[in-house]
């Protein structure tokens, strides 16, 4: 009783650190509700990577190897996904609040007629979890009901899982997949390609807003000062909305959600919808014009100044202190 | 085609939403309600749809207290053509809200479903994927572009996924559920508003459909988030940096 399963979302044959808080986070789940953890990798020639997830110590790593599989499709692996649930008797299903994650794991709950907690920032000893509401100003304790039942849980909220113990056992799982009843087709993925950080691993993230004016200014301004600091950069949903940077930029209760060791926010206001993304930084630090700002009312560093000064004043002093 | 839209009622997201002392729900005491945004993105697309395929009909459909017809109005005076609103004073969760809109598919009959990606009051980004596996549609979520084939009995959709753009294929009936770049939702006009008085509200009592609506996720209480103390005001850059590195040690 009590089992966990996690999903092991895999890009380019690796695992994401979203994946790696998942592992922790389903190891947090099973101890408190007094089961195992196990994993599933789900795709196409997953062997390495079955291996590699049973060594952050899951007590068993479930293989679904199918070409079927190969790109993420929602019909398809949820398909697999509750075959695996339904033979493993197991009782909570785990994932973390991905793109990916919060595709499929609606949908795997609505075929198990399972309660979903989605976005969770806690796991309690009580069987209870907590999860951010109304862009994170209010947070309710759930109680699933029944099992199965599903999580999906916030990326900032646990910590990458290392690898170390005793490595589980790989078991392959042959899912029986109708091809009549699964109909969506992955025609093609077009990435964002970039040198910087994953906006939702790095350490240090820089956001503007609209007070940088235009896509330009994130080129000329912003990003000489995100490349000294070797950051990842972000937006507020402002910025993305006037067509200056692309959506995937985006940081705050309907975009990504970061709390990088340094978050430096430039000529955003704080909307409450981006401070739901960001207030979990560790240091914040906000650099407006405007002392009305509410972005100051969270910030740890507050800078009353005209970012197209300030900001290359920022890039040169960092520079320096790097000698 | 038939394309049904889906309405949250939620509160303004310009609201500063406070929790109820005793954690039971949150203060609604002068609160401006509104479609939930991305509803709104999800309205104007099947609009769009609508006016390039001559003799489509939008249909809204939401789920809540006899208030909700507000929303409804204003999204029948955007241009939707009629409205259904299945009348409970519960708060439903996702599942509970994907197994009522199951069965309004089932005497509707769409050819396409548009929902938003998330509601801004829950935040559970899940009714419409869960409509999709109970329906056994196929689901195409964070939607930034929809593209019909001539035929309507397929479509193309580039997804809003981590790091890029996603396209998928899938045939009709399916879900899409809006993300925020699909479109500019457009405001209502004063005539749209006249005509929207004269639409069809059709009305069902939640009890008539014979869901399980019993909750599997139970709210059992609320808090405040924690507080963040705002920091220290700094005079210039040069301090700033000297800071970072020498107090908070981040860079």
């Amino acid at each position: 009783m009590g089992d966990v399963l996690v999903f092991a979302e895999h890009q380019h044959g690796k695992f994401p650190k979203t994946t790696l808080v998942a592992f922790t986070a389903g190891k947090d789940a099973a101890a408190k509700f007094g089961g195992a953890c196990h994993a599933v990798v789900v795709g196409s020639g997953v062997d390495a990577l079955a291996s590699e997830a049973a060594a952050y110590g899951m007590k068993t790593v479930f293989q679904v190897d199918n070409p079927r599989l190969e790109h993420y499709l929602a019909d398809a692996y949820t398909a697999a996904l509750a075959e695996v649930v339904k033979a493993k008797g197991i009782e909570t299903v785990l994932a973390t609040a991905t793109a990916t994650g919060k595709d499929l794991m609606p949908r795997l709950a609505a075929r198990l007629g399972a309660g979903l907690a989605a976005d969770i920032t806690e796991i309690h000893a009580d069987g209870t979890v907590t999860r951010p509401m109304y862009a994170g100003n209010v947070f309710a304790t759930i109680k699933l009901v029944g099992s199965p039942r599903v999580i999906t849980v916030r990326a900032t909220a646990f910590d990458a899982a290392q690898k170390g113990g005793a490595a589980g056992a790989v078991e392959k799982v042959a899912v029986a997949l109708d091809e009549g009843k699964l109909t969506m087709k992955f025609v093609g993925l077009e990435e964002m390609k970039s040198d910087r950080p994953v906006l939702t691993e790095a350490r240090i993230v820089v956001s503007g807003g609209r007070g940088l004016k235009n896509g330009e200014n994130f080129k000329t301004v912003l990003e000489p000062l995100v490349d000294e600091l070797g950051a990842a950069m972000g937006a507020s949903r402002a910025a993305v909305d006037a067509g200056f940077v692309p959506n995937d930029l985006q940081v705050g209760q309907t975009g990504k959600v970061v709390a990088p060791e340094l978050y430096i926010a430039v000529g955003l206001s704080g909307a409450i919808q981006h401070l739901a993304g960001m207030k979990d930084s560790k240091v914040i630090v906000a650099i407006n014009k405007d002392e009305e700002a509410p972005i100051f009312q969270v910030s740890d560093y507050a800078l009353v100044a005209d970012l197209f000064k300030a900001v290359p004043e920022m890039k040169e002093a960092v520079h320096k202190l790097k000698g | 085609m038939k394309i049904l839209v889906t309405v949250k009622r939620v509160p303004d997201p310009e609201t500063n939403i406070k929790v109820k002392p005793d954690g039971s729900g949150i203060v609604t005491d002068n609160i401006k309600w509104v479609i939930n945004p991305f509803d709104e993105i999800a309205i104007e697309e099947a609009l769009r749809i609508k006016e390039k395929n001559a003799g489509s009909e939008v249909a809204l459909v939401s789920i809540g207290a006899k208030v909700v017809q507000e929303q409804l109005r204003t999204g029948l005076a955007m241009g939707a053509d009629r409205a259904i609103l299945v009348l409970t004073d519960d708060a439903l969760e996702p599942l509970a809200v994907a197994r009522v809109l199951a069965k309004i598919v089932e005497t509707e009959k769409p050819d396409l479903i548009v929902m938003g990606k998330q509601a801004i009051d829950d935040d559970s980004n899940a009714a419409g994927q869960m409509l999709a596996e109970l329906l056994g549609w196929p689901q195409a979520t964070f939607a930034s572009k929809v593209e019909l084939a001539g035929d309507q009995k397929s479509m193309t959709v580039v997804r809003e996924v981590d790091g890029g753009l996603e396209t998928i294929a899938t045939p009709l009936p399916a879900i899409v559920t809006a993300d925020l770049r699909l479109n500019e939702p457009r405001y209502a006009s004063l005539p749209g508003i006249m005509k929207a008085r004269k639409k069809e509200m059709k009305e069902i009592a939640i009890g008539d459909l014979d869901v399980d609506v019993a909750p599997k996720a139970q709210i059992v209480k609320m808090d405040p988030p924690p507080k963040r103390q705002a920091g220290k005001r700094v005079e210039s850059v040069q301090q700033l940096v000297d800071l970072l590195h020498t107090e908070a040690k981040v860079i």
